[in-house]
């Protein structure tokens, strides 16, 4: 079956979504993901969503799901990469991801993780 | 108003949703609309391509491109034979659902086009008319 890669960085896990999602992939995701956290311990959750052309309510409630699992476990997401008009859109749409925090790079996102493990703060926190 | 170009898809599966958006992208390049007029007509068309399969049973997408004097636009329909809608004005306030979503396809939907409007008759089905003007 076609699955998104969930990838490990050191202490994070790294997923990058370039496909067209649809029911299955999300739910499968939701599980690899929250799998990778228990089995490796990971503290930070990046989603490269760099490459989606859109972001509907049905990608925003996969996205805020996993935030959510993954918090409950112990690790913080941060979603990088948001394309200006699709964060204009989400916005007007009335999505706010709320729990779901976003950077514009990996690098930034990486940066917020790790800085966020140390000293917990939340001033760099970007929203779309 | 004219029809310059026509076309009908049909919202069967969670493929198809994804078919309806590629098409509405191709129409809305064609037409010339900014990338975030794109992104906000193929959102709309996701989130409404959903809708009638998640909750209308599946259905179709019906896609226009047209000319009204010197102003040109898209106009998309959607069409299912589903339960319909019993309330109109709580379906689409946000955060209504009566399903496991967020409840902001339908209102989300509105606010990303300029026009916009919902035919639907319970026990009948639905259909919901959305226009994004250049
Ligand atoms: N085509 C349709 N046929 C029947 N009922 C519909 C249809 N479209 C919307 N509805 C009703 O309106 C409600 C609100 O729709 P809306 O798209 O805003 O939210 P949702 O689909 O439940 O969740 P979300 O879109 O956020 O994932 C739905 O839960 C459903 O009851
Ligand atoms: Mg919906």
């Amino acid at each position: 079956m076609e699955r998104i890669p969930v990838l490990r960085m050191g202490s994070l896990l790294l997923i990058t979504i370039q496909v067209d999602m649809h029911d299955k992939l999300a739910l499968q995701l939701q599980d690899d993901v929250t799998e990778r956290i228990s089995d490796w311990g990971s503290t930070g959750v990046l989603i490269d969503i760099s490459s989606l052309e859109i972001v509907d309510s049905f990608i925003g409630r996969m996205l805020a799901n996993i935030a959510g699992m993954s918090r409950v476990l112990g690790a913080e997401t941060v979603v990088v990469g948001m394309q200006p008009a699709v964060a204009i859109t989400l916005v007007e749409l009335g999505m706010s991801l709320t729990g779901v925090r976003t950077a514009l790079s990996v690098e930034a996102g990486m940066e917020l993780l790790y800085g966020n493990s140390i000293t917990g703060s939340e001033d760099e926190r970007t929203e779309a | 108003m004219s029809v310059q170009k026509r076309e009908v898809l049909p919202v069967k599966n969670s493929n198809d949703v994804v078919l309806a958006r590629q098409k509405v992208r191709q129409l809305a390049v064609e037409l010339r609309f900014s990338l975030v007029d794109q992104t906000k007509l193929v959102t709309a068309a996701s989130e409404l391509a959903r809708n009638a399969l998640d909750h209308g049973k599946g259905g179709s997408m019906t896609v226009e491109v047209i000319v009204n004097g010197a102003r040109s636009g898209l106009k998309m329909v959607f069409e299912d034979q589903g339960p319909g809608i019993a309330n109109i004005e709580d379906a689409l306030k946000d955060g209504f659902t009566t399903g496991n979503g967020m409840g902001l396809g339908l209102g989300g939907s509105k606010r990303l086009v300029n026009d916009f409007s919902i035919e639907t008759e319970v026990g009948k089905g639905t259909r919901i008319t959305a226009v994004r003007w250049k």
